[in-house]
């Protein structure tokens, strides 16, 4: 389970930044936060370690009793989203319930991180959409009825059946997808920001995962 | 069609300081070139063909013939790269592109100058 130090954050769109040495940049900005400190799991409690995190203010009407209560409890105003962010205890320790998580006591401009969302649905699509297949080489050359197939799917006899995860039309997109190794470019605290090198899976608003990267190279020794 | 927090952002990147030229003007634009650690600053004048006015992504083109072969540099207009840019004349032009200029030469690829007006 990754228990990187990491937070939750909206994306909100593209754009680019010029940096100091004068180079541009096109980032993602995804605006983390604020995140607040809904509750806490723990080890001797719930047999893992988790931030339970809240984003964006909830109206009245949007939650029930029982939600009610949790928010109460931790001392903070409803939320609409509630996510649980596995972390390690130290990180836990960080921060109290009904804390707001910044952005400086987690990341830091330059460093290694990895972004996780989930990518655009596109519905039921075809081979040469889903998996990049060329379709029938020709539109012309006698091909009929025949433009945006996959072409054999399999042999006869031996072994007489398709074998399985051969690829074919299906639905594609709405999936979870990570991009490991970007590289933060930028961040502002104040306004929850967070400026990240190239595209992150997902749609505008929609929820990301930043998380230090996992596979992040450690400095070698020696050499 | 951007969010209010990415046009924030983009208008913190703009920059104020250069004058204000249009297509057809001729400019020197001084542009800081970064060789390891050292920073020259080159010159390169021509005339403006296009401007992509696009907030902090704007763009302009300047073209100039060089050795007889005619050279377009696009600029980001809001880049610290830019030292400064000077108007050299004021330009007469009916269009917004000069691409045609591309398929003039010698006296016939000028534009008009707003003094002999």
């Amino acid at each position: 389970m990754n228990t990187n130090p990491g937070i939750f954050g909206k994306k909100i769109g593209f754009t680019q930044i010029f940096t100091d040495d004068g180079n541009v940049r096109r980032v993602t900005v995804i605006q983390a936060g604020p995140v607040t400190v809904v509750g806490k799991r723990t080890k001797e409690k719930d047999g893992y370690v988790a931030l339970v995190c809240g984003l964006t203010d909830a109206k009245d009407k949007h939650v029930n009793k029982a939600e009610a209560g949790i928010f109460k409890k931790a001392g903070v105003t409803a939320k609409r989203i509630v996510k649980e962010l596995r972390c390690s205890e130290e990180f836990a320790g960080k921060f109290e319930v009904g804390a707001v998580m910044k952005l400086d006591q987690i990341f830091e401009a330059g460093q290694k991180v990895d972004t996780r969302g989930t990518t655009k649905g596109r519905g039921f699509t075809g081979v040469m959409r889903r998996w990049n297949f060329a379709g029938a080489g020709s539109d012309t050359h006698g091909t009929h009825e025949y433009r945006r197939h996959g072409g054999s799917i399999g042999t006869n006899m031996t072994p007489g059946r398709t074998l399985p995860n051969v690829k074919m039309g299906g639905h594609y997109g709405d999936e979870t997808v990570s991009m490991l190794n970007v590289v933060l470019v930028r961040m502002d605290v104040e306004k929850n920001l967070l400026m990240i090198d190239g595209g992150v899976p997902g749609a505008k608003n929609s929820l990301v995962l930043v998380r230090h990267a996992v596979k992040a190279k450690k400095k070698k020794a020696g050499r | 069609m951007n969010t209010p927090i990415i046009e924030q952002l983009e208008n913190g990147l703009l920059r104020t300081d250069l004058p204000e030229f249009r297509v057809g003007d001729t400019v020197r634009v001084h542009y800081k070139i970064v060789e390891g650690d050292k920073d020259r600053i080159q010159v390169f004048q021509g005339v403006v063909t296009k401007r992509h006015r696009a907030g902090a992504r704007s763009t302009f083109t300047v073209r100039k013939i060089s050795f007889n072969v005619g050279v377009e540099r696009i600029f980001l207009l809001h880049t610290p790269r830019i030292d400064k840019v000077e108007i050299v004349s004021k330009g007469v032009v009916r269009r917004a592109r000069l691409f045609y200029l591309r398929d003039l030469q010698g006296k016939a690829a000028r534009v008009r100058d707003a003094k002999d007006n």
